[in-house]
């Protein structure tokens, strides 16, 4: 026993970590899917917020508007925006590779752009569309 | 306990201490998966909704919140989405938290907030539906 406890104790030699490799693209977006989720993790707190406010009454519910027309509240919801697009494009992806498809030099690296562009893209046209249901900036 | 046990690798020492893989592995991949396909329907509803919702008043809030339609679509996401953060963010425990202790006690902070997280929203989707 005492003898499996120092074996445990000693330094072990451990296999590379990520800093060894040479960053790709496809890693980094594999690294940021699960950074989105984590977020998006939190980031139901602000969906939960905004449903009992509505449920709790007018003045509850002037409050979550009243933040999140703050510069804070309108940078949080707008990374809340992508992080959520990225993350459902990023799944995309990950369910084509999941079939098997998709893993070609070309295909892969083109896949994992469309995530970044589309994210991107996606999140500037929902805030543009979300302004003109608005009637401008605000 | 249907296993055959004149194939069992694992001692009854070990079996006694849970020793040996637990069998849910694939059901968890799997379920991950499931959220993940009916979340992608279900989020671009969200999202059209909450635009929809954008810069209205409370009332009328209150009213397309509680609408049959737009409950049911809120309460089907938020249940796809909790179950698809929980599982994911154990992965995440899994990978980073070695300590046992602490993964023990990350692990239940992860389901206790789920579960608050979840009811909370299906709690306040059915007050604004019911009208109480």
């Amino acid at each position: 026993m005492a003898e499996a406890k120092a074996t445990r104790l000693r330094e072990r030699p451990l296999s590379p970590h990520l800093q060894i490799y040479k960053p790709l693209l496809t890693m980094m977006m594999s690294i940021v899917h699960r950074i989105t989720g984590g977020a998006l993790f939190f980031g139901m707190l602000l969906l939960v917020w905004w449903l009992i406010a509505a449920a709790a009454g007018p003045n509850a519910y002037a409050q979550v508007q009243w933040f999140m027309e703050t510069l804070v509240g309108r940078l949080i919801l707008f990374g809340y925006t992508w992080a959520l697009i990225h993350h459902m494009l990023g799944g995309i992806k990950h369910l084509v590779w999941d079939l098997g498809y998709g893993f070609g030099p070309v295909e892969r690296e083109w896949l994992t752009v469309a995530t970044l562009v589309g994210s991107i893209g996606f999140t500037i046209l929902i805030w543009i569309v979300g302004y003109l249901v608005m009637g401008g900036l605000r | 306990m249907t296993e055959d046990h004149r194939f069992q690798m694992r001692t009854p020492l070990g079996r006694v201490r849970h020793l040996g893989s637990a069998h849910h592995g694939t059901r968890a991949f799997w379920h991950q998966r499931l959220t993940a396909v009916a979340n992608v329907p279900l989020t671009i509803a969200v999202i059209v909704i909450v635009m929809g919702l954008l810069g209205r008043n409370h009332a009328a809030v209150v009213q397309i919140l509680g609408s049959t339609l737009v409950a049911i679509t809120m309460l089907l996401f938020i249940v796809t989405s909790v179950y698809h953060m929980w599982i994911g963010m154990q992965v995440i425990v899994e990978d980073y938290v070695h300590d046992e202790t602490w993964k023990l006690v990350t692990l239940m902070l992860n389901t206790f907030f789920c579960f608050a997280v979840g009811l909370a929203a299906v709690f306040a989707i059915l007050k604004l539906s019911f009208g109480l």
